[in-house]
């Protein structure tokens, strides 16, 4: 089986079987990193650089670990300290860091579209960490291994995303993502954050929280970005927290085996409380470690086999 | 045309006899693991466990080694391989029976060597397969083989199971013919 892609950069577009496939790959990846030697040789040689335009502990560290984990060279660049601040375009960085051989870029961008733009301007794979409110491809098949790991399919699953959808490139990647393998999405949050058009993508929208949380399987709590609040979107914190915030009251509507997904970092007391986040039923952590075995298999899907003007005859063959 | 080479009860005498074979070698069962290697050799490494059991009584520690990421070939292959199980009991200090289906370059014994190496340090390692059919292109030799199989390095030799084919044989299939 292959992914016949150069880049992912969306989840909008790969079919529900390429994202079986990622799943799958990425179940069978956890493994590596329980073993006692958390390495497999599986991509030497090949190198892989972070190009990171906005802030990022989890996404930089779990890509950076799972090239590691394969065996490539993981490089970090951090743009405040790079020749961006020198005014260097991102089409000059591209076909610099390109000249340098590297094998994957994975980016992230304020701005949406950017992977898509660099993917044009490389030869190299591109993946997408995080392009503005578009898409974060990597974050939304762990959310999906997460759920299926926990309830054996997404078919049929109830999904309530919760928050600042308009900002969210988590929540449009899990629309895309939870709709095509048959679960139904509602989403709900201020009716400032939800942006006109968001049935279009497939999903139910609401602005009251509890009857997206009626019989919710699984409940995915957004952050509230307080970097990208340069308009007030709710009068206060304190009001968001208590009509938006998810706490043990508002949780006892949904199903009684209900999880609960964030993508971090979670904001303590506004989007959803620490009872919450701490309790039982939350899933923040096992997102965090499937996070690194749904990015070795793109790397694996992406890196591990021959590009077309390599492919040479295998010896079975 | 495809040709049978073993029957269902051919397979069943050779397993017998590797079984047998891995009991003498061993003098006994004390500190042996089997691995197999997925998906035919884990099969026949529960096989084997079974013969092994019926003969001595003792029911050995079974595992699957997947040697996929270790594979030499995935750079210029088209189709990455899938994972498939992976599953090490403790080889620490123990010796290390490994089964195949079909040994062949060595190439999959190499890779599968060295994923296991990853999770400790066996004393020995020893290759029980079910089918011997040449053309070796590393140092690496069976000491356990159901059947000997000469072949011509284009013929395909596949191993079906009732466990993953519905039936027990080993058939031998013609070179494919040129520019087809």
């Amino acid at each position: 089986m292959r992914l016949k892609r150069k880049d992912l950069l969306g989840i909008e577009d790969l079919s529900r079987e390429e994202i079986e496939l990622l799943l799958t790959t990425a179940a069978s990846f956890k493994e590596v990193s329980e073993r006692e030697i958390k390495k497999v040789p599986t991509l030497r040689g090949k190198t892989v650089i972070n190009l990171f335009y906005e802030a990022s502990t989890r996404t930089r560290t779990s890509f950076e670990i799972a090239a590691k984990r394969m065996s490539a060279d993981a490089v970090n660049i951090s743009v405040s300290t790079s020749s961006v601040v020198k005014g260097e375009t991102l089409r000059d960085t591209a076909r610099n860091l390109e000249a340098m051989r590297p094998d994957c870029i994975v980016v992230r961008h304020a701005s949406s579209g950017t992977p898509h733009m660099l993917a044009g301007y490389v030869g190299c794979s591109v993946v997408n960490a995080g392009d503005g409110a578009h898409e974060h491809p990597s974050q939304a098949l762990l959310d999906m291994l997460t759920v299926r790991e926990r309830k054996g399919t997404l078919e049929g699953l109830k999904i309530a995303i919760i928050g600042d959808i308009a900002h969210s490139r988590v929540a449009r990647s899990n629309i895309y993502g939870f709709t095509k393998m048959g679960s139904r999405v509602t989403v709900a949050g201020p009716p400032t954050m939800l942006p006109a058009g968001m049935e279009k993508l497939g999903c139910s929208v609401t602005s009251n929280v509890e009857e997206a949380l009626k019989g919710a399987d699984v409940i995915m709590m957004l952050r509230i970005q307080m970097e990208r609040q340069s308009e007030s979107f709710f009068p206060t914190v304190r009001e968001y927290s208590r009509v938006y915030g998810l706490d043990e009251a508002k949780l006892k509507r949904a199903k009684d085996d209900v999880i609960i997904l964030h993508p971090g970092p979670i904001n303590r007391g506004v989007e959803i409380s620490s009872e919450v986040a701490d309790g039982p039923y939350s899933l923040i952590l096992d997102q965090v470690t499937n996070g690194v075995a749904v990015r070795m298999a793109i790397f694996y899907l992406l890196l591990g086999a021959a590009k077309e003007d390599q492919q040479v005859q295998a010896g079975k063959a | 045309m495809k040709k049978i080479v073993l029957d269902d009860k051919a397979i069943e005498r050779a397993l017998a006899r590797v079984a047998h074979e891995i009991i003498e070698r061993n003098k006994g069962t004390e500190n042996l693991v089997i691995l197999g290697i997925p998906t035919r050799g884990y099969h026949l490494a529960l096989r084997l466990r079974k013969k092994i059991e019926e003969i001595e009584g003792v029911t050995l520690p079974v595992g699957a080694v997947d040697a996929t990421l270790y594979r030499d070939d995935l750079a210029i292959k088209k189709d990455q391989p899938s994972l498939k199980r992976m599953e090490i009991p403790p080889v620490d200090g123990r010796k290390v029976v490994m089964v195949d289906d079909v040994l062949f370059t060595g190439r999959t014994i190499r890779a599968a060597m060295n994923a296991l190496m990853d999770f400790g340090r066996p004393v020995a390692i020893q290759l029980a397969v079910l089918v011997d059919r040449g053309h070796r292109e590393l140092p690496i030799k069976a000491d356990y083989i159901g059947k000997n199989l000469p072949t011509a390095r284009k013929e395909g030799v596949k191993v079906h199971l009732t466990e993953t084919e519905g039936v027990d044989e080993v058939v031998v299939e013609p070179a494919p013919v040129e520019g087809k």
